[in-house]
């Protein structure tokens, strides 16, 4: 952060802490501009500690360049053509997302100081719609690990609770959020890593439908599994993002061809006769007591609002960590051999020539915990291993799959369970790497089934911020917002998303 | 199916990753704890199952044949470790002769 900035309005401050929608509206009835928006967003980033000694929630920041595009926004202005839903708005964007000009090193060594030649189209349509992106956020190296702890640039920590973690490994992002610099930014999933992050730091995290929105430009981990997601402070928030970045996409062909509804005319929608199932398998005996608790009580405001609460079984739920952590690591195996220092980022050159390269480029490039699951995923994939573990787990993740498949055909509209096992723990506290594992094992089925998913704060116990999870069926993103909603607006007053300084 | 040392030594050429003698044993035991993890699934039956292949239904769509799906904002010689006349330059293999000096 430079200091020679002049410190924002204090009305601008004000606009950044209210929800999105009064946010946009303000600039494009001309009420604010968007220079001093950012301003306020680098201004607040300043205030709590964002930088490298404290917070450390970003990779990179360009405040001149940020400063220069919101400039250039203020002349669209007040035109005839529509500024976009995002006018003004301060943006953070996860680091495994390509941006132009700014580097993407996904939290690596490898990646140092790599600036893309192209942008995501995710980038792209947050431009179109006139956001401002202000910095790229901290996360665990290639996206593995749930802490955000695995980063090269060292570990984000935890606005609420400066000793935790904040999550991962979209953590920069949620932290940015929960820290009040953005009102929205990008992240993205492979088994958790919006949700979770979202859960430990008190914001609402979108994973969306696989298909619903492009990956172009997301930096390959998982590619059965990968999505970009968002996290907002509101669930409002997280649906105007979403509404932003979703839709088709020629570069990606793997997105589906479906209308993008309108998420935030679900807002007033009520949840009457709506059948939320309860999966028991999600809330085990040895679930935390305060995550239950919470849980419960999310349960009950849903019946005041008039759903009907089910119980509900999905029989494989405890078979979706080990076979995320077959699926996911064959994947990354695969994906990360681009990475070997000849056409980008590190090379460190040895006396063994051409191979010699490639294996210390990847030794000193990569961290322990990226070097840990490539070798995993090679083991799995190799011969006379490939039967008995990665076949095994792709069939098991089709019963996964065909369980939320029964379970919606029921007439269940969607399922809700806590996000996470426990709230956020201590920095250092888990060390050892199948219990770090064990922190996506309510959310990594979501992804092995490719449905949409949204965390929300539903409480909190001893300050410290617990998150519940609403599960729909393929693109029913709007049953999920119409859902998430109502439950926000009925918590509200007993615990808010953002109600610390 | 325990991992062995000699196991940790096969899969890191396999995935081109330079693994000291040093750490070969603490990755034999991290990689085995997890592993162990994974039999739990051996308790599926799964003899009728399919793979999963594809999660979204028709499979990938083709998009026309238009040349370059995107062009770049900047030239690889920007961003590439070492370029020469507008080809990536790579060290020798070392099975050739001289393998230290750069290919020509």
């Amino acid at each position: 952060m430079r200091l020679h900035h002049q410190r924002a309005s204090d009305a601008a401050h004000k606009l950044l802490a209210q929800p999105l929608s009064e946010c946009v509206a303000c600039v494009r009835e001309g009420g604010a501009v968007p220079v001093d928006l950012v301003g306020a967003a680098f201004d607040r980033a300043d205030d709590v500690g964002a930088g490298r000694e404290s917070l450390n929630i970003f990779t990179s920041t360009d405040r001149d360049r940020a400063t220069e595009h919101a400039k250039s926004l203020a002349a669209h202005m007040g035109l005839a053509e529509a500024p976009g839903n995002l006018a003004g708005v301060p943006v953070a964007v996860k680091d495994n997302i390509a941006t132009l000009h700014t580097p993407t090193t996904c939290g690596s060594r490898i990646l140092e100081g790599y600036v893309s030649p192209y942008e995501a189209t995710v980038v792209r349509r947050l431009h179109a719609n006139g956001a401002v992106i202000i910095g790229k956020t901290n996360m665990d190296e290639f996206a593995m690990g749930s802490s955000t702890e695995n980063s090269a640039y060292g570990p984000t920590r935890n606005p609420v609770d400066i000793r935790r973690v904040p999550g991962g490994s979209s953590g920069g992002s949620a932290a940015a959020v929960a820290a009040g610099i953005v009102r929205l930014a990008l992240g993205s999933e492979t088994g958790g890593s919006v949700r979770q992050p979202a859960s430990f730091c008190g914001v609402v995290g979108v994973k969306p439908t696989y298909g619903r929105v492009s990956r172009y430009g997301l930096v390959a981990f998982g590619s059965s599994l990968d999505q970009v997601g968002v996290l907002g402070r509101t669930v409002e928030d997280a649906a105007i993002g979403l509404e932003v970045i979703a839709g088709c996409d020629p570069l990606d062909a793997t997105t589906a061809d479906v209308p993008v509804p309108r998420y935030e005319l679900e807002k007033k929608a009520g949840l009457k006769g709506l059948v939320i199932g309860k999966p028991r398998e999600y809330f085990p005996e040895g679930l935390d007591p305060r995550v239950a608790h919470e849980c419960e009580r999310a349960l009950d405001a849903f019946r005041e609002l008039g759903a009907v609460v089910r119980d509900v079984s999905l029989p494989h739920t405890s078979y979706s960590i080990p076979v995320y952590y077959i699926v996911a690591p064959a994947e990354a195996s695969s994906n990360l051999a681009r990475f070997d220092g000849v056409r980008y980022g590190l090379r460190v050159m040895s006396e063994r020539g051409l191979g010699g390269m490639y294996e210390e480029t990847r030794a000193r490039g990569f961290g322990p915990e990226v070097i840990r699951r490539v070798l995993l995923g090679t083991y799995v994939l190799s011969a006379g291993y490939y039967d008995a573990y990665y076949k095994k787990a792709q069939s098991v993740r089709t019963l996964i799959a065909q369980d939320f498949r029964d379970v919606f055909a029921s007439g269940v509209d969607v399922l809700f369970t806590p996000t996470t096992p426990t709230p956020a723990f201590e920095l250092g506290a888990v060390k050892d790497p199948y219990e770090m594992y064990l922190s996506d094992i309510f959310t990594a089925g979501a992804n092995l089934a490719g449905v949409p998913a949204i965390s929300i704060p539903v409480g909190a116990a001893a300050g410290l911020p617990i998150g519940g999870q609403i599960i729909a069926p393929h693109f029913g993103e709007s049953v999920m917002f119409r859902s998430a909603f109502a439950l926000e607006r009925a918590l509200a007053g007993q615990y808010l998303p953002g109600e610390r300084e | 199916m325990a991992v062995t040392r000699e196991d940790v030594l096969k899969v890191a050429k396999l995935a081109n990753i330079a693994v000291g003698e040093e750490k070969l044993d603490s990755l034999a035991s991290e990689l085995n704890s997890i592993l162990g993890h994974m039999e739990a699934l051996s308790r599926v039956d799964t003899e009728r199952v399919p793979p999963a292949e594809g999660l979204s239904s028709g499979g990938a769509r083709l998009r026309g044949d238009h040349g370059p799906a995107d062009s770049l904002a900047s030239a690889p010689v920007t961003f590439a470790p070492e370029m020469r006349d507008g080809f990536l330059i790579v060290p020798r293999l070392a099975t050739h002769d001289g393998s230290q000096e750069r290919s020509p």
